[in-house]
């Protein structure tokens, strides 16, 4: 009764308010869409600027014209990159180390996430804290440590982990596991108790119900964990640079940079041939698995 | 019917009252081995290092003397250690203003469209997120090129003459937040985006009926509503930014002078390439302050909303 008393006088000027509400919104749209094409060049330059690079030959990059148009297209730096033994040696290295460390570190961290969500023990949520904590540790802190501690473990054991790919599998980890824990600690406690209380006492044992139950609950979950345990593994540059030396055993990044830029002579049209097929794996992964890949990204800050 | 099974489920447990107890001794155990490798992991390889980075950094530089502080002293006393601070702090302080601000732009463009588009927006402003920075970096590299960069070449028809990208400190800077910037941008519009779907759409409306403009719907609605997540992606952002080594080290390698070093480049250079292992390790150990304070507030933010769940 007062609602309709409060509306019928005020309904015209509404009318005429709504109207240009609507045209407001219009031009809220066109300022948006003009906005969002200036970012998105500003965004998408220096990847396009790459492919457009990678396209030239060494006469057309060092030529006195448009620098931003291909005028004889060419694969041949793509031939080139892809035929040399040594590419293909980077490309391979890069590829066992992500494999290997994806493995590894979903094997600790689901174990150790399931544990630390639902079964507790003394110090659980300590832990959990601290698994926290070291995901804030960056790796430029640690580096130097770790090479004098390589280099006791060759004096002291006679193990050479310096210059060699294979250690890089060992360190990665410390970069994705606290992470992925993280996250998967996350997603287990979201998991209704109700669920693995019935399967305890059906009689499941606790790895029963891991595997079982919150395994495939949670994969969502543990694919974005692995995609972000990918994509760092394979983007990881300070420690190959740091622990690997030998031609032979370098891995992409470092090895494009290493190898390619010599002196003061860049031939830059394999240089970014090389860095987009660097690029390549963790953007085909994401034009797959977009949103997998964002659930990852925002659910290490979002939840928990 | 729930009757049923709430009385059975009561018969059923003071026979096995026993066994439970045992089987909760067990778990705590099972639960302990489970998280071994966690914990050996963390230990052996986190908290020893950065442990040992302390032990080292008060070694003498042949590493067969404990010196206490005189590294740190030494340090102090040079003009680049100092720069290296005012360099570390401006680098980080700008480049997470720059990208909390146009990821919160962006994140309300891509909002402000109707949500057919918006996939496809959000997922072509994520790709400098998605490429391996020393790889996206090295195409800023060759932009930046002193001979054949890209940006004079649009430059020049304006008369703006050759600019120095890399080579004179000042525009070095510079390139070096930008391209940081452009890495680190599409992250926070990504996270934002995400607050905002989360802000109920009716107190826009009613902020609309209550004739508030655009600024203060922002002001007043949207920004208390993300206030949480804004807080915790700049306070990541920083961390991750201080500690920053790719670009720099791709981009000018501390170059010119050591103008644009960052903590971590300086201490790779130190430590690894002219091997003094203490001295570096007591640089890298300046990033730990700002690191201890952006984790105390991402803890007390965490603990803060565990509680309220």
């Amino acid at each position: 009764m007062a609602d309709a008393a409060v509306t019928s006088p005020a309904g015209a000027p509404t009318r005429a308010r709504y109207g240009s509400m609507s045209r407001d919104r219009r031009w809220a749209l066109r300022w948006s869409y003009f906005f969002l094409i200036l970012f998105a060049i500003f965004f998408l330059t220096p990847p396009i600027y790459m492919f457009i690079t990678s396209l030239k030959t060494s006469q057309e990059i060092s030529a006195e014209i448009n620098p931003w148009w291909v005028f004889n297209p060419t694969l041949n730096n793509y031939i080139t990159l892809l035929t040399q033994n040594i590419f293909l040696k980077f490309f391979l290295n890069s590829a066992i180390v992500a494999v290997c460390t994806v493995t590894i570190t979903m094997c600790i961290s689901v174990i150790a996430a399931f544990s630390l969500a639902r079964m507790k023990f003394w110090g659980s949520a300590t832990l959990a804290t601290g698994v926290f904590l070291t995901y804030l540790v960056p790796e430029t802190l640690l580096f130097i440590p770790l090479f004098k501690m390589f280099a006791w473990v060759n004096e002291t054991l006679g193990i050479q982990l310096m210059n060699n790919w294979w250690t890089l599998i060992i360190l990665y980890p410390t970069l994705t596991v606290p992470f992925c824990t993280w996250i998967m600690i996350g997603y287990f406690a979201s998991i209704p108790k109700e669920l693995d209380e019935a399967a305890l006492i059906d009689g499941a044992t606790w790895i029963q119900t891991l595997t079982k139950i919150f395994i495939p609950v949670a994969l969502p979950g543990i694919i974005a964990a692995t995609i972000f345990c990918f994509t760092v593994s394979w983007a990881q540059f300070l420690y190959p640079l740091a622990f690997t030396t030998s031609t032979s055993e370098l891995v992409l990044p470092v090895g494009i940079i290493t190898t390619l830029i010599k002196g003061d002579v860049f031939n830059w049209g394999q240089i970014m041939t090389g860095a987009l097929l660097g690029a390549a794996p963790p953007l085909i992964i994401y034009a797959f698995l977009m949103d997998y890949y964002i659930a990852g990204l925002t659910a290490g800050a979002t939840k928990g | 019917m729930a009757d049923i099974t709430v009385r059975s489920a009561s018969i059923g447990s003071p026979d096995s009252r026993s066994s439970l107890h045992k089987l909760m001794q067990r778990k705590s155990t099972i639960a302990f081995l489970m998280a071994l490798p966690l914990i050996l992991l963390i230990t052996v390889l986190v908290a020893y290092p950065a442990g040992y980075a302390v032990y080292l950094a008060m070694l003498n530089k042949s590493m067969t003397k404990f010196v206490w502080f005189k590294n740190f002293d030494f340090l102090f006393t040079r003009d680049t250690f100092w720069m290296v601070v005012y360099q570390s702090c401006l680098f980080a302080i700008t480049a997470v203003i720059f990208k909390a601000l146009i990821g919160f732009i962006v994140a309300h463009f891509v909002h402000n469209i109707p949500s057919k588009g918006q996939r496809k927006w959000r997922g072509m402003l994520l790709v400098p997120w998605v490429i391996p920075p020393a790889m996206s970096t090295l195409a800023w590299l060759w932009l930046f090129d002193p001979s054949y960069s890209a940006f004079n070449w649009l430059l020049q028809p304006f008369g703006l003459g050759p600019i120095p990208w890399l080579g004179e400190t000042g525009w070095a800077r510079f390139s070096v937040i930008l391209v940081n910037v452009w890495v680190g941008a599409p992250f926070f519009m990504i996270m934002y985006l995400a607050a905002l779907k989360s802000v109920p759409e009716q107190l826009y409306e009613a902020a609309a009926i209550d004739g508030a403009t655009w600024w203060q719907r922002i002001w007043y609605v949207t920004l208390p509503m993300m206030r949480n997540i804004i807080a915790i992606t700049a306070l990541f952002s920083t961390i991750v930014t201080f500690a920053n080594f790719d670009i720099v080290r791709v981009l000018t390698k501390g170059d010119p002078l050591n103008t644009t070093h960052l903590f971590g480049t300086w201490a790779f250079r130190l430590g690894i390439e002219s091997n003094d292992i203490p001295l570096g390790s007591a640089v890298s150990l300046f990033m730990v302050p700002i690191l201890a304070v952006a984790a105390v507030f991402i803890l007390r933010d965490i603990t803060k909303r565990g509680s309220e769940v």
